[in-house]
């Protein structure tokens, strides 16, 4: 086997570094992956020769060795950013792959020309594929890294649409629950409240429960302590909406609540959080309402 | 030696903790506020808290043997601002800060001051008005 | 788990607990980690680190970035040669404090991080790490 460091893979990466990129480019647009409507043609063809660019530096600079040699830190970092422009596009993790696989025939054929020896060109096809598959499952891996991070992220926006916070009056503000609270849905809607009063200046924070069906100990947890954490602050929190099953629930679970003021509607509540910030309600007099 | 201002804004002291306080800056802020409480006679105490990224138990302690002293000396302490990264860790850390009143911001702090000073006095008058109507119902 | 970085850091002074609170905070940005992440990781790291001064005479406190199943986190190790703790139980248990401060112990700081270990030999010394994952 000739070993990798009398390959010829660099100086034919670097001699024929023009006719690769046609050759590829070629490739790319006959492939299943080829796109048009999610990248230009122009900067697919910009995109193709940084990364030629830059894996012939790393093979030139001895990257052949191993795949965790320094030289490949910047075609890494290269692949990585490619990775996520493709996943942000819409590109599915197979397509990302295919373009970095379909560079394994421009190189063969490039190989075929300059190596004679039948032995010989067996070695460096075989240096050529295990460098490529290399390049394409780490492409992959970072693909599928970048979309989840974007499917994170739209979890997030969706988690921070669903619960908004309200101002109910001069502050007051009221956060409505719906649904079943899980665990981390639960710690993010906490948090959000917590910015919330601090930047609205309200001094009271209605948490209403009437929407959600069940609670479990973990989420009485949380709600406990986003109360303690606001008063820290120096808010106050009131929880309204409590069903008799939760209630029944939480004193079932041992969770003590004896230091939170609860309500059973949000109506209750709000007259609460209007007497605590010194308002009072009044009923217009008889011929005066319509 | 560096030390944190305190400023004197009427009856109140003002004290705002924008540093990363290494344990004997905190200390020395705890000497120095109960040597200007007793020198000026200050009722209220408010220490801002709103650029302090971490409180953690030491700062803790520190915050509430100022409260504990400030009302030895008959002084009120708020302290303002915490931040709600701060707050969750407070809570999660198990530290409850008992005894020490808070306030979302200095404007807020100074509110609760004043009306924690005058309920103050409110008892205060109203236990001298007790004791007079007790002289005159002796005199009889 | 493999180790991405890895810094040694002095805890003989006061400052020093400042210094490494800065540290940890600076790679908790780095990291990417939330506000509320990056509190609780520093307050552990500033009480860890009081541990070892006050109570450990003085150790070392190694902040480490660690991977595992495509996740990153930040690990603190706090190393001291002191006294060690003869009960681990007593010292874990929420209240407990022989400092006669706010009765604290290391249990509250466990629970601002996801990994918790503490080894101790009276006479011998402690180590505590702690980690956070992202």
């Amino acid at each position: 086997m000739t070993p990798r460091d009398t390959s010829v893979l660099p100086s034919v990466l670097q001699k024929r570094s023009a006719e690769l990129l046609d050759a590829w480019i070629a490739e790319q647009t006959r492939s299943d992956g080829y796109r048009p409507d999610l990248i230009a043609d122009a900067e697919l063809r910009d995109q193709s020769r940084e990364l030629l660019a830059s894996a012939s530096a790393a093979v030139s600079a001895g990257g052949l060795e191993s795949p965790t040699h320094p030289s490949w830190q910047a075609t890494r970092q290269l692949l990585n950013s490619i990775a996520e422009s493709r996943a942000t596009a819409g590109f599915a993790p197979a397509a990302t792959a295919t373009f970095v696989l379909s560079l394994k025939q421009p190189i063969f054929e490039a190989l075929r020309k300059d190596v004679q020896n039948p032995e010989r060109l067996a070695d460096e096809l075989w240096h050529a594929t295990t460098l490529i598959d290399r390049l394409a499952l780490q492409t992959m891996e970072s693909t599928l890294e970048a979309r989840e991070r974007v499917i994170a992220r739209q979890h997030e926006d969706m988690l921070e649409l669903s619960t908004p916070v309200v101002k109910l009056w001069d502050g007051i503000l009221a956060l409505p629950m719906i649904g079943t609270l899980d665990s981390a849905r639960t710690q993010v809607v906490m948090e959000s409240l917590l910015q919330r009063i601090v930047e609205t200046g309200a001094e009271v924070a209605i948490i209403d429960i009437t929407g959600v069906p069940t609670v479990d100990t973990l989420v009485a947890q949380h709600l406990i302590k986003t109360v303690t954490a606001a008063r820290l602050m120096g808010a106050d929190c009131i929880i309204s909406g409590i069903r008799p099953q939760i209630a029944a629930t939480i004193v079932h679970l041992g969770v003590d609540l004896s230091e939170v003021a609860t309500k059973s509607t949000l109506a209750d509540a709000f007259r609460l959080a209007l007497a605590r910030t010194g308002h009072s309600l009044g009923r217009a007099p008889a011929r005066e309402r319509r | 030696m560096e030390r944190i201002p305190i400023l004197k804004m009427g009856e109140f002291l003002l004290v705002t903790i924008q540093v990363d306080m290494h344990d004997r800056l905190a200390m020395q802020l705890q000497d120095d506020l109960t040597d200007r409480i007793a020198a000026t006679g200050a009722r209220g105490v408010l220490i801002d808290i709103s650029a302090l990224e971490m409180v953690d138990s030491f700062i803790g302690r520190m915050i509430a043997n100022i409260a504990a002293m400030a009302r030895i000396l008959d002084a009120q302490t708020v302290v303002t601002g915490m931040q709600p990264a701060v707050a969750i860790t407070l809570v999660e850390l198990g530290l409850t800060l008992t005894g020490v009143r808070t306030a979302l911001n200095v404007e807020r702090g100074m509110t609760l001051l004043r009306s924690l000073l005058d309920e103050a006095a409110g008892v205060a008058h109203d236990a001298i008005a007790d004791s007079e109507d007790a002289d005159v119902g002796a005199g009889e | 788990m493999s180790v991405l970085a890895n810094d040694l850091l002095p805890v003989r002074t006061a400052n020093d607990i400042v210094v490494v609170r800065q540290h940890v905070r600076a790679l908790a940005i780095e990291l990417g980690f939330s506000l509320v992440d990056q509190t609780k990781m520093v307050t552990a790291a500033s009480e860890l680190a009081r541990n070892t001064l006050a109570h450990g005479g003085g150790g070392t406190a190694r902040i480490e970035v660690v991977a595992a199943n495509a996740r990153r986190g930040l690990r603190m190790t706090f190393e001291d040669r002191g006294k060690g703790i003869s009960d681990l139980e007593l010292a874990m248990r929420d209240g407990y404090s022989t400092g006669g401060g706010l009765g604290l112990g290391l249990s509250g700081t466990r629970r601002l991080m996801n990994e918790f270990e503490l080894q101790s030999k009276p006479g011998e010394g402690t180590r505590v790490s702690a980690t956070r994952w992202k």
